[in-house]
C-alpha cells in the first residue's frame, strides 16, 4: 500500500484553485498505488481550510497552524516532519510559483527524485510515471521515475477540482519548525493602470513574433480600425514596451473576451493560462507547430508582416 | 563578494521538426543561452559595477560545444567560467535535478560564493527546480523567482520582490549567502559589444570532469527516463485558414465580421 500526500496551496485567506485540482490527482495515484490519499495544510486558519479540503476522495487531513502566509522554510520543516510520520510513497505539490520555492528543497532534504510540471501522473509496477512538456511545450514526455518514493510538483488546470463533501479524519500537528531564513514583509499587487484588458471583448494580443518596438506600430494600426484592445505575452512588457497591465498570462490577468486575436505567441503554458478561456481564440504565427495552435479555433501559419497588413486593408 | 551564476546552452526547437527514438534530431536543434540566465547574468554583472560584489563567475554543465554560448556570458561581463563535462554526463538523455543540483554544489564547494544566481528556469527541459535543490544541497537560504534584488550587505540580508500568480509580487527579506532563482524583466540584459566579445575570447572557461569535483561517475545516474516523445495532442481542432496572405486576411476578416466583434 503507497500512501500520497498532497499538499494545498493557499494565499491571503483562500485556498487556491489548484488545490482542489491535486485532490484529483492526488486520488488517481492513490488508487493506482492502492492507498490513502492524506492532505497537509500549513499555516493560516487551517481549520477553516481543513473544512474546505475536505472532498470526495480524502482520507485524512493533517494541519500545521504555524503561521500566517505562505513561507518555505516553514513549508518544508512541516513537510518533512509529516512525511517522517506518514511516510508517503508518493508527496504531491502544484507547480506554482511558491511549489517551486518549496518543492525542490524537499525533496533534497527528502532524499528523494523530484519531477516538475506534470500534467499527468500514473503508477506502472513500482515506478512514477509522469507526462510532461518540453520545449516550450512543442513536444510531450512520459518520463519513467524507477526509484521511489516521489515528489512531483503538479500544473494547475490539468485536473479536474474535487468537488463533493467527505468527512476525513483531520488531525492537527503541533511541530517544531526551527530557524527560519526568510521573511514575508508584505505583498503588492502590480500592473494596475488606465485600461482593464480583463474587460475588453476583443483583444489583439501581440507577442515576440513582432521583433522589434517600432513594428507595435502594426497593431496600433489594427487595433484602431477594428476597435480592439491591445495586450501582449510577457517578452513585450519585459522589453518595457507595453506597460504591465498588458500582460496576458499566469503572473499577468486573466482574460475572457469574446476573441483573442494572438499574433506572434508562441502560446507557453505561463501564456496560455491567462488566455485559454476566451471564447473564440484566432493565431497568426509562422510556426505550424506552434503550441498555440492546440489550443486555437482559427489558425493563419504565416509571417505577420504580411497577414496583419492585408487585413487592415481588408477592414479599411 | 563573490557571484556565481549558472548558465546553460539549451536546444531551441526549429519550427518544423522530427523525432526519433525519443530524441529530437539533431539538424531541427540550434542552441542559444537561456533567456532566464541571461538576465541572471546581467544581474550578477549590474552587483559587480555597482560596486556590491568583486566577481561573477559563469558555471555551466555542458559539452564542449556550450563554450559558444558561455562566451557570451562573458562578453557580457561575467569574469571567468567553469564547464563541466565527460563521458558519464554525455551518457545521460535527461539529467536529473539531483545531478545537477550535485555539480553546482561541488562548484560552490570550490568557489564559495556569496550569492549563486540561477535562471527561474530552463527553457528546454523546464524542470525550473535546480536553483532551489542547490540551495538546499548548500545550506544556504534561497528565494525562486525573483524579479528584484535589493543587497544589503551590512545587515547580510537581501530584500526581493517574488513574482507570484495574478500581478502579485511578495516582498521578502533572505538571509545571505543565499541563491536567488532570476525572473525576466529584472533588468535589461545588455548585447554584448564588440569590445566585450573580444575580451571574452580571453577569459578563462575552465573545463572539469565529475572527478576533478571529486564525484563519482555513479553521480550523473538519472532516475529519469524518457520513456517516449511525441507532440502534445491539439484540445481543439483549429480551422486553418489557408491561402496566400491576402486569402487568409479576406477570411480572417469574415470571421470577426461573424462573431461580430468588429466595433468602431
Ligand atoms: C514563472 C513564470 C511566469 C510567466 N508568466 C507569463 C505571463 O504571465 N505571460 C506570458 O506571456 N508569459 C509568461 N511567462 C513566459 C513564458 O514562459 C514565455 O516565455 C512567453 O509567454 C513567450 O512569449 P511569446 O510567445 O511572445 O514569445 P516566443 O515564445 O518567443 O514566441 C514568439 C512566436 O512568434 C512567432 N513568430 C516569430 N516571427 C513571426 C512572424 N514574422 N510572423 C508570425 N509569427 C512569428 C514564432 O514562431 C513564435 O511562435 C512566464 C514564465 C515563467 C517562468
Amino acid at each position: 500500500m503507497s500512501d500520497v500526500l498532497v499538499v494545498a496551496e493557499h494565499r491571503r485567506g483562500e485556498l487556491r484553485e489548484v488545490s482542489y485540482e491535486l485532490l484529483t490527482a492526488g486520488r488517481r495515484l492513490a488508487d493506482a498505488a492502492e492507498g490513502d490519499l492524506h492532505v497537509a495544510v500549513i499555516s493560516g486558519d487551517v481549520e477553516e481550510y481543513a473544512e474546505d479540503l475536505s472532498r470526495e476522495g480524502v482520507d485524512a487531513i493533517h494541519t500545521v497552524a504555524d503561521g500566517e502566509e505562505f513561507n518555505h522554510d516553514r513549508y518544508v520543516a512541516a513537510l518533512v516532519a509529516l512525511a517522517g510520520d506518514l511516510d508517503p510513497e508518493f508527496v504531491i505539490t502544484p507547480n506554482s510559483v511558491n511549489g517551486l520555492d518549496y518543492a525542490p528543497a524537499l525533496a533534497g532534504r527528502l532524499g528523494r527524485p523530484l519531477v516538475t510540471d506534470a500534467v499527468a501522473v500514473d503508477v506502472d509496477g513500482e515506478g512514477l510515471v509522469v507526462n510532461r512538456e518540453m520545449y516550450g511545450s512543442k513536444v510531450e514526455t512520459v518520463i519513467e521515475v524507477a526509484e521511489g518514493p516521489f515528489v512531483v510538483t503538479v500544473r494547475g488546470g490539468e485536473f479536474p477540482p474535487a468537488e463533493a463533501v467527505a468527512e476525513p479524519e483531520i488531525t492537527a500537528h503541533d511541530l517544531d519548525i526551527g530557524d527560519l531564513g526568510s521573511t514575508v514583509t508584505g505583498y503588492e499587487e502590480v500592473g494596475a493602470g488606465d485600461v482593464d484588458i480583463s474587460e475588453a471583448d476583443f483583444l489583439v494580443s501581440v507577442g515576440r513574433g513582432i521583433e522589434e518596438e517600432e513594428n507595435l506600430s502594426l497593431i496600433e494600426d489594427l487595433a484602431e480600425v477594428t476597435g480592439a484592445t491591445i495586450s501582449s505575452s510577457r517578452p513585450i512588457v519585459d522589453n518595457g514596451w507595453l506597460p504591465k497591465n498588458r500582460q496576458v498570462g499566469q503572473s499577468g490577468k486573466t482574460v475572457t473576451p469574446t476573441v483573442y486575436l494572438a499574433i506572434g505567441i508562441s502560446g507557453a503554458v505561463q501564456h496560455v493560462a491567462g488566455m485559454k478561456g476566451a471564447e473564440t481564440i484566432i493565431a497568426v504565427n509562422k510556426d505550424p507547430n506552434a503550441p498555440i495552435f492546440d489550443i486555437a479555433d482559427y489558425g493563419i501559419v504565416g509571417d505577420l508582416f504580411d497577414v496583419v497588413p492585408e487585413l487592415i486593408d481588408e477592414l479599411n | 563578494m563573490k557571484i556565481l551564476v549558472t548558465v546553460k546552452e539549451i536546444a531551441e526547437v526549429a519550427d518544423d521538426f522530427q523525432i526519433a527514438d525519443n530524441e529530437i534530431e539533431e539538424t531541427y536543434l540550434e542552441y542559444d543561452l537561456n533567456e532566464w540566465d541571461d538576465y541572471a547574468v546581467e544581474e550578477g554583472v549590474q552587483l559587480v559595477e555597482e560596486g556590491l560584489a568583486d566577481e561573477v563567475v559563469a558555471a555551466t554543465i555542458g559539452p564542449e560545444r556550450a563554450e559558444e554560448t558561455i562566451r557570451m556570458a562573458l562578453a557580457k561581463g561575467a569574469d571567468r567560467a567553469v564547464r563541466v563535462w565527460d563521458d558519464a554526463l554525455e551518457a545521460q538523455d535527461l539529467l536529473d535535478v539531483e545531478t545537477k543540483a550535485d555539480i553546482f554544489a561541488a562548484i560552490v564547494e570550490e568557489e564559495q560564493p556569496d550569492i549563486v544566481l540561477t535562471g527561474v528556469q530552463a527553457n528546454d527541459d523546464s524542470f525550473g527546480a535546480t536553483g532551489v535543490a542547490l540551495a538546499e544541497r548548500i545550506d544556504y537560504e534561497w528565494a525562486a523567482v525573483v524579479n528584484n534584488l535589493d543587497l544589503d550587505l551590512d545587515e547580510g540580508v537581501a530584500h526581493v520582490r517574488r513574482e507570484l500568480e495574478g500581478g502579485l509580487e511578495e516582498l521578502t527579506d533572505v538571509d545571505v549567502p543565499a541563491v536567488f532563482t532570476i525572473q525576466t524583466g529584472i533588468n535589461e540584459p545588455r548585447y554584448a559589444s564588440l569590445r566585450g566579445i573580444r575580451q571574452a575570447q580571453s577569459k578563462e572557461i575552465a573545463p572539469k570532469t565529475l572527478a576533478d569535483l571529486g564525484l563519482e561517475e555513479s553521480d550523473a545516474d538519472s532516475v529519469l527516463q524518457v520513456a517516449e516523445m511525441f507532440e502534445p495532442e491539439a484540445e481543439g481542432e483549429a480551422e486553418f485558414l489557408e491561402g496566400d496572405a491576402g486569402d487568409q486576411a479576406g477570411q480572417l476578416a469574415d470571421v470577426l465580421a461573424d462573431v461580430g466583434v468588429l466595433g468602431e
